[in-house]
């Protein structure tokens, strides 16, 4: 048995670099430090039930085994003759097989795009509208006083954030906040059994003070690590917080351009915005402007609610103003591990984040135009690459109509409902389990991929597989299409 | 053995103390030899033929650097660069993509760029993308003035540590020179505040900017690392600050021996303000050029401005939200744990604008007041003060008063009533333009085998379509800058790479590294820099480290230190 410590995740965002695992032969016996979304892949992502191992292509309507060489020639066949194939996915792969990709979409003439479209993707709309004030983790461990999530669920979605990165973490100015969550968890706890007792025993109960209200809670002011959540409903986030402010669904553009002006210190002649009472925005805002150094950690419960990149305009221009007065930082809770190394990797090469369109010879970028979904709705491709990603079952309806109807080719390691509408699937090994590679964090600090196992032979890497794509996409548009 | 060999040009090798004389220059397997027998031969017959060009000081590749390719696809829309037989497509303009920006490069007969500001926490990135840059040979700056090790190391005077530290991370993030930007100053940023002056303590740190840069001036020393410390003073940017300039270049007089330079101030342009604010700003250069011309231990570098729409992008957060106060445009800021911040606005440098025109007027007159051209260098801190494809037009002003003055004549009046620069009758020489771009800048980065064509150096070459005894180059600066913009050969370890301004064949580029040679182990550093490393960052140190093989062609240089590390 070996152990291989600092291993980095390939699950989210949050990319945590500290797992440890233990490995005999060449399976995972178990998993430290990881959390449970984490330990449940490393121990079951070998499952037979799920694990695609086998390539396949679709002859007479049948998916069919056949051998990786010919699932290759199928795919470059497909990619060589369509006249604008795109090339969609990338959020769960290497910056190396991206690389590769973004060349394979320049030589067959197609648009490429990651997942960031129908995610964090008016998330770079905005940046590109007004700018973005933010900072790597490291600074809001050592230096937040105020942490603000904002329409995103760390607890369920990036169950480490706060314990690696926010309230719960020690930094060089900065101390956890997990004793005291503790010792008022253990206060509510026993409120709660005093209460119970009493309605038993009196009849009539004890009242519990709330973290969500009309006002701040007492001694809020004086505390030292501040963590507020503001959401449309109470998460499992929100139960842990100092505060929790409830927003009306989609009033979260109202509330953003209130606390602006609150900020800059208007009046605000109404007495509740998006469901919050305009006295308690007085004094959150108050709470904004007098910390020392506060962060605003915004979901997709943002840029996909109505308004979507106005509302993260809108948050941007509230973090901007907010500098005038103090330090303030805004980062985004991106899901997927490298979803933050797609947009990377394809703005050094093309100058474009997401939704590159090389059908001119050259990277055109034009969301809306040339993002996919909207080139699926107008049933304007006539095949595709799907890699690391499941679209027939995230997409629209419509889109996914007419992305099964024209050829498809997947490259995935598990089965999915778009392996299963694919004309060609092949297996791929998993990056960060099987396959090495870079991915970036949230706030785009690179961290190294490690390959833990030795994958099934007939699963080569991405990169691997798209490279021997592109040669042989190559091979076919030198002879003039003749193998 | 592939043999080349350039025959009949105008050899201008300053290193070699060649000025323009008719030589040929014999090239075997990549690098320069005294003759070869056979092979292929170019006739340079006519023309100028040089050591590659070599850019101390470019933004090109990294996280800042991408950071703006992201947030202005405005400045790629119109400058495209369609795919070829051999090349890969691509965006301009100020901030270019990768593929691009080492064609571009080429093009002009550039064959070595340096880029200047590398996050270590993000090095990875760093490599990354040069690794996507073709054509030309590179290294990276890692961003040490404001990283927590140091402070507390020169804090408590550790210099021996300190170096070991250094040392340690040239071989951690694969980087070639020490980077401060306004040392001390970032660190302060981390809460929104900044330094004073060079003098003024750095909030939680107790340490002041001086010590800072003396500290790093000493470890360098001690390394013996082929560059001196590369520095981007404190106040850069704000009217009156040449003062700083003045006392960041006298804090280290006392350091420097045997008349060699022991810092490079870079961009001295955004560095050698006067007036009290921008209503009375005007030009320093002269302060700035007499002192330069006494001393012998600093080296500078231009920083000129191009009228033109560009982006700036800076580790110095501060100032760039200063520049965001200004202009009112999008603004990025980027804070690194532990070690630096970086910020991007984009900017238009306009010919009418006093400021802007005082600026233009003062990249010149540094460059032309400084007597000695191995002391000042042509750079424009691209893309800051505008991107590096207007190097040929700088050049042209350099060598032509008639050139500088047809844009005094369209430039803001009142700067053109008071700039110096109208009363410098200065013009470079195609020789002293080589120093400038190439031998001065090889020298300064200590890469012996670039900016010369001496017997051993690299086969880095380009050859120009300019004939110095049929043109008088100072009377026709449209000739100048049409023959540096398309070079008619570049020449990268001895195979012809462009010809005619037209890239005909890609080649990868080495990125150089430092890698200290350590005789003993007597300093262990590493014990303590491990515990630390869990307190400080959020990653491992393990993750942290780039590895030998992370990207192709990594170079080491392998330096010995004068301390035992």
């Amino acid at each position: 048995m070996t152990l291989v410590k600092n291993v980095t995740c390939p699950i989210c965002g949050t990319l945590c670099d500290d797992l440890e695992l233990e490995v005999e032969g060449n399976s995972i016996i178990d998993v430290r430090n990881a959390c449970a979304i984490s330990e449940a892949k490393f121990l079951n992502f070998n499952d037979p039930k799920h694990r695609n191992m086998k390539p396949l292509a679709r002859k007479d309507g049948e998916l069919i085994e056949v051998s990786l060489e010919e699932a290759i020639e199928r795919s470059a066949r497909i990619l060589a003759e369509a006249s604008y194939p795109i090339l969609y996915g990338w959020s769960c792969t290497s910056c190396q097989a991206i690389r590769v990709g973004i060349e394979l979409a320049e030589e067959v003439g197609g648009v490429i795009d990651n997942t960031s479209t129908v995610c964090h993707g008016p998330s770079i709309l905005s940046i590109q509208n007004v700018g973005i004030p933010t900072c790597t983790l490291g600074q809001i461990r050592h230096r937040a006083d105020l942490i603000v999530y904002w329409a995103s669920d760390p607890y369920s979605a990036h169950p480490r954030h706060i314990e690696r990165y926010t309230s719960f973490s020690d930094g060089r100015f900065q101390e956890s906040e997990w004793e005291h969550y503790v010792a008022r968890l253990r206060g509510i706890l026993g409120k709660k059994r005093i209460s119970r007792a009493s309605a038993r025993v009196l009849m009539h109960e004890i009242s519990i003070p709330a973290i969500t209200g009309l006002k701040l809670p007492p001694k809020f002011e004086t505390k030292k690590r501040k963590l507020i959540v503001v959401d449309v409903r109470k998460t499992r986030s929100a139960e842990i917080a100092d505060f929790f402010i409830q927003v009306e669904p989609n009033k979260d553009f109202e509330l953003l351009q209130a606390l602006r002006l609150l900020v800059k210190d208007e009046d605000l002649e109404v007495d509740k915005v998006g469901g919050v009472p305009v006295d308690l925005l007085e004094d959150v805002a108050d709470t904004l402007i007098s910390c020392n150094f506060g962060v605003f950690f915004f979901g997709v419960g943002l840029t996909m609610s109505a308004g979507k990149h106005q509302n993260i305009d809108a948050a941007i221009a509230l973090t901007k103003d907010l500098n005038y007065r103090t330090k303030f930082a805004i980062i985004p809770m991106r899901g997927h591990f490298n979803v933050a190394g797609a947009n990377i990797v394809s703005t050094w090469q093309t100058g474009y984040p997401f939704a590159v369109d090389f059908s001119h010879n050259y990277p055109r970028y034009n969301p809306g135009e040339t993002s996919v979904v909207d080139i699926l709705q107008r049933d304007e491709t006539d095949a595709s690459l799907i890699i690391a990603s499941d679209p027939v079952s995230n997409f629209p309806r419509s889109a996914v109509q007419n992305l099964v109807k024209n050829p498809m080719i997947a490259i995935d390691p598990v089965i999915s409902p778009t392996t299963i509408m694919a004309d060609v699937v092949i297996p791929s090994a998993f990056v960060g389990i099987e396959a090495e590679g870079t991915a970036y964090r949230m706030d785009r600090v690179p961290l190294p991929m490690k390959k833990v196992v030795e994958p099934p032979k007939i699963c080569l890497t991405d990169e691997e597989i798209l490279q021997r794509i592109l040669l042989q996409v190559r091979r076919i548009k030198q002879t003039g299409g003749k193998a | 053995m592939n043999e080349l060999l350039i025959k009949n040009g105008f050899v201008y090798d300053p290193l070699n103390r060649i000025n323009g004389e008719i030589i040929d220059i014999a090239i075997c397997d990549g690098k320069i030899v005294k003759e070869v027998k056979n092979g292929k031969s170019i006739d340079a017959s006519g023309m100028v033929v040089m050591p590659g060009g070599v850019d101390i000081h470019s933004h090109i590749a990294g996280a800042k650097v991408n950071a703006a390719r992201l947030l202005r696809p405005e400045d790629h829309y119109k400058d495209v660069e369609p795919k070829t037989a051999l090349t890969r497509s691509g965006v301009g303009y100020s901030i270019p993509s990768t593929f691009t920006t080492g064609y571009r490069y080429a093009r002009m007969g550039w064959t070595t760029v340096m880029e200047p500001a590398m996050p270590p926490l993000k090095a990875k990135h760093t490599h990354e993308e040069l690794n996507d840059t073709p054509m030309v040979d590179k290294g990276a700056y890692p961003l040490l003035g404001n990283n927590w090790f140091v402070l507390e190391y020169l804090r408590a005077k550790m210099y021996d540590e300190c170096a070991a530290f250094v040392a340690w991370m040239m071989n951690a993030t694969k980087g070639y020179a020490i980077k401060l930007v306004n040392p001390g100053g970032l660190e302060a940023w981390g809460f929104g505040r900044n330094v004073r002056d060079i003098d003024d303590p750095v909030p939680n740190f107790d340490i002041t900017p001086r010590e800072i840069i003396q500290g790093l001036c000493k470890v360098n020393q001690l390394l013996n690392l082929p560059h001196t410390i590369h520095v981007h003073i404190n106040n850069l940017g704000k009217p009156g600050n040449y003062v700083t300039t003045l006392e960041t270049m006298k804090c280290v007089e006392n350091l420097a021996s045997d008349n060699k330079p022991i810092m490079h101030l870079t961009h001295c342009q955004f560095s050698a303000f006067a007036g009290e604010d921008w209503r009375t700003f005007k030009s320093a250069s002269d302060e700035i050029a007499e002192y330069v011309n006494s001393h012998s231990h600093v080296t500078l570098d231009m920083g000129q401005i191009i009228f033109t729409h560009t982006t700036t992008m800076t580790a110095d957060g501060p100032f760039q939200f200063t520049l965001y106060q200004i202009t009112g445009n999008k603004w990025v800021n980027n804070d690194v744990e532990t070690e630096t911040s970086s910020g991007i606005v984009p900017f238009q440098y306009k010919r009418k604008n006093y400021v802007h025109a005082t600026q233009w007027t003062i990249g010149l007159e540094l460059a032309l007041q400084i007597k000695d051209p191995w002391k000042i260098f042509l750079t424009t801190d691209h893309p800051n003060a505008g991107p590096f494809t207007a190097y040929p037009k700088i050049i042209a002003w350099l060598m032509s008063r008639k050139a500088r003055e047809e844009v005094m004549k369209k430039i803001n009046k009142k700067t053109r009533r008071k700039a110096l620069l109208s009363t410098i009758d200065r013009e470079y020489s195609l020789y002293e333009i080589v120093i400038s771009t190439r031998a001065g800048q090889a020298k300064s980065l200590g890469l012996k085998n670039k900016g010369h064509l001496g017997v051993g150096a690299d086969a880095d070459i380009s050859i120009y379509d300019l004939n110095p005894n049929e043109t008088n180059l100072a009377d026709n600066p449209k000739t100048i800058a049409h023959a540096f913009k398309n070079a008619a050969y570049t020449i990268k370890d001895g195979e012809i790479v462009v010809k005619d301004g037209e890239v005909v064949k890609p080649v990868s580029g080495r990125t150089y590294w430092v890698n200290m040679k350590a005789e003993s182990n007597t300093l262990e550093i590493e014990p303590e820099l491990k515990r630390a490393f869990e307190r400080y960052y959020t990653v491992k140190y393990e993750n942290y480290l780039v590895p030998q093989n992370f990207s192709d062609h990594q170079t080491p240089l392998t330096v010995k230190a004068k301390i035992k590390l």
